[in-house]
């Protein structure tokens, strides 16, 4: 006779037990450590930061271990530690203008001040498996670049668009507060801070397709890297019990300006316009991909149409998100017996029902 | 929920996360605060005052989240049927799997609540597992698979067959909390449509179901009118157990977390299935009683014993079905 399966309790206890046999791997190789992961898996951390939303290298790399290198599973555990943080407050914006640039390049001007700063990228790499790799031995230690006499001064491309009037304004700082769209569930339409908040964080492969999308012709913004540059900024808040601004310390972040085209209006002039993109770490392609995201969903207070994937924020903004992401889809795999056998009831009835019109149309055939 | 869910527990730790400041600039001058992740579980200390997950708050929420979310539960009680958006938190299970009756149960909860957690109408599935222990482990309170003991019951997919009494609150996690989202995915059009009260396109839908295969083809989440005035998704229960939502005496809490949304039905309020005069709603009818403990008129979950088609109906709802079995029903047992 039939018993119903019990014994689910057991059943999810070996399944950890047997994951973290498997997250650990062969015995006989030796265990990472969160410092290498850390140091070699550096991009790999910084993603986990950016989706995250958690500036925190150490439990980034963690939470790699812990997920066995899974990108989304790690921005889980982040983003589930993250919640239970007290927020003390914001802190001041920071001055991407006063970063100390690792990397620093523009596509729109050949030269300019501060010069352009290639740093450590993968850009012209032929990527071509180094099996040199494979045998763990010391690296070349790296050239020192001349100092130039600019060195200390690296402008925003874009502010020096602006001297002209070529370009946009960057809206003023109104002083309210920030969005937090972590705290406050979105409200359609959000205004740009929140978008811009939302594709910071959003998953890197989404937001890739979406600005990559922009480019095939789906919201087309014609775009030109204003500047694409990496490098640290101080962080500093305002406690109110001291009224001035303290450092808290220095974060890496990766800023790109893209320069868009606008053909004016009644109102206003032919000038560029700005597509804003921000990460936490190095994260170029994340950084590139959110400009053109952004400047796409500006299409309707730019008053062109909207028409797009990546123009439209209510699609951008509710799906971008990797973790609400694989939660949904992911919850697929949770059991749906009963709504499947409504289902499998209401088939059953419509075939049957099917069956018997087509029998008494044939026997009226006949 | 006792009698009191709704007011504030004070709790005695008010969260002792990871003793506040974290680790300032590092020597190198970046930010890198040494953090602290929260212990590895202890097994729940049932009886101990403090029974719960060291280094959390009851129930793992903060109290002002909680605070922030029976506001929204008051809101909805309040306006039956109305979809309250709430700051919906990162839960430490994925959205989907239930954050949002998670939430909604964890601002409710108190030390004297005993909690049942089903899915799919079984206390013993695996994500009902999982909730259940993450409360236990979290809140340290009493849980029960006992449909009559409990004072909070969350839920996936169904209603349980005992008729649920005064006192008792359910809560179900929800996916989609939009009626109207298939039929109109903006949620800034689906607002409006709500505030007009404008279901037209809703009763449309039903109509071309009708038209084109005889009758309704919604088996699930299939949409009610509550109080006379919003259209609500029931969550996706089997509209077998859309009339047990009308007039219950228990409370009906509604979460979706991952769209941020709370609902809710208050005690004795009206829910009506959607339907037409001349095609009444019918619930879904088995044609045989449960093959374990001969019960009728209930949800029956259909298994399949062998590769040869053989197959055997019985109930979805677990509790009930032992509860039967322990007073001594008998099913045939016979597969069919």
């Amino acid at each position: 006779m039939y018993v119903a399966v019990k014994g689910g309790e057991a059943a999810i206890d070996n399944a950890h037990r047997l994951l973290a046999e498997a997250r650990r791997g062969d015995p006989a190789v030796p265990e990472l450590t969160v410092a290498q992961i850390r140091a070699q898996m550096a991009l790999l951390v910084d993603r986990v930061m950016a989706e995250g939303s958690l500036y925190d290298p150490d439990l980034a790399a963690l939470a790699l271990k812990q997920a066995r290198g899974d990108v989304v599973e790690a921005v889980f555990l982040v983003r589930a530690y993250r919640t239970t943080l007290p927020r003390f407050g914001a802190s001041t914006p920071v001055d991407t203008g006063a970063m100390a640039v690792a990397r620093r390049i523009s596509a729109t001007f050949k030269d300019l001040p501060g010069g352009q700063v290639l740093g450590p990228t993968f850009d012209y790499t032929h990527r071509l498996i180094d099996f040199a790799l494979a045998a763990e031995g010391a690296v070349e230690p790296a050239a020192e670049a001349e100092p130039r006499d600019d060195a200390d001064t690296c402008p925003r491309v874009t502010d020096l668009l602006a001297q002209d009037g070529l370009i946009e304004p960057s809206p003023p700082d109104d002083g309210a507060p920030a969005g937090d769209l972590t705290r406050e569930p979105v409200d359609y339409p959000a205004d740009r801070a929140l978008r811009l908040q939302a594709l910071a964080r959003g998953d890197e492969g989404f937001v890739l397709g979406l600005g990559y999308s922009t480019q095939r012709g789906y919201g087309r913004t014609h775009p030109f890297v204003g500047e694409i540059r990496v490098g640290d900024v101080a962080v500093e808040f305002v406690p109110e019990e001291l009224g001035f601004p303290v450092p808290l310390g220095r974060i890496r972040l990766t800023e790109c300006q893209m320069v868009t085209q606008f053909k004016g209006s009644g109102t206003a002039p032919p000038q560029f316009t700005r597509g804003y993109g921000l990460t936490f770490g190095q994260s170029e392609r994340k950084a590139m991909a959110m400009s053109l995201v952004d400047r796409a969903l500006r299409a309707e207070e730019l008053g062109e149409p909207v028409a797009s994937p990546a123009q439209d924020q209510e699609f951008v903004l509710a799906h971008c998100d990797s973790l609400q992401a694989t939660g949904f889809v992911e919850h697929l795999k949770l059991p749906h017996y009963v709504d499947f056998q409504a289902e499998l009831e209401l088939v059953r009835r419509l075939r049957a029902e099917f069956f018997r019109d087509s029998d008494s149309m044939q026997e009226a055939a006949e | 929920m006792s009698a009191m869910g709704m007011l504030p527990q004070t709790e005695s730790s008010p969260s002792p996360l990871r003793g506040g400041v974290r680790g300032g600039g590092g020597a190198d001058g970046t930010v890198e605060p040494r953090s602290a992740p929260p212990p590895p579980p202890a097994p729940p200390r049932k009886g101990e005052e403090s029974g719960s997950e060291a280094g959390y708050n009851f129930a793992y929420l903060d109290e002002g989240t909680k605070r922030m979310i029976r506001r929204a539960i008051l809101k909805a009680i309040a306006v039956p049927g109305y979809q309250v958006p709430f700051a919906s938190r990162e839960m430490p299970m994925p959205y989907g799997w239930g954050t949002g009756g998670v939430q909604v149960t964890a601002a409710i909860l108190g030390r004297a609540d005993v909690l049942k957690v089903i899915d799919q109408g079984a206390d013993d599935t695996t994500n009902a597992v999982s909730i259940r222990r993450f409360f236990a482990r979290t809140s340290g309170i009493a849980t029960t698979t006992r449909t009559t003991e409990a004072t909070i019951i969350q839920t996936r997919h169904r209603i349980p067959e005992t008729p649920l009494r005064e006192g008792q609150t359910l809560v179900y996690q929800v996916p989609i909390p939009e009626p109207l989202r298939f039929l109109e995915p903006r949620e800034t059009e689906t607002r409006q449509l709500h505030a007009l009260a404008e279901y037209g396109a809703m009763h449309v839908k039903l109509y071309e179901d009708i038209s084109r295969h005889g009758h309704i083809a919604t088996t699930y989440a299939y949409p009610v009118e509550v109080a006379g005035r919003y259209v609500m998704d029931p969550s996706p229960t089997p509209k077998f157990d859309n009339p047990k939502m009308d007039q219950s005496p228990a409370l009906q809490l509604f979460g979706a977390g991952r769209e941020r949304r709370i609902y809710a039905v208050p005690p004795y309020t009206s829910v009506r299935s959607l339907d037409f005069e001349d095609h009444p709603f019918r619930v879904q009818q088995f044609d045989q009683p449960c093959a374990l403990c001969g019960a009728e008129g209930v949800y029956l979950d259909e298994m399949l014993l062998d590769d040869a088609g053989r197959r055997m109906f019985v109930c979805s709802d677990t509790d009930h079905c032992e509860g039967r079995r322990a007073d001594g029903h008998v099913g045939t047992g016979d597969a069919v």
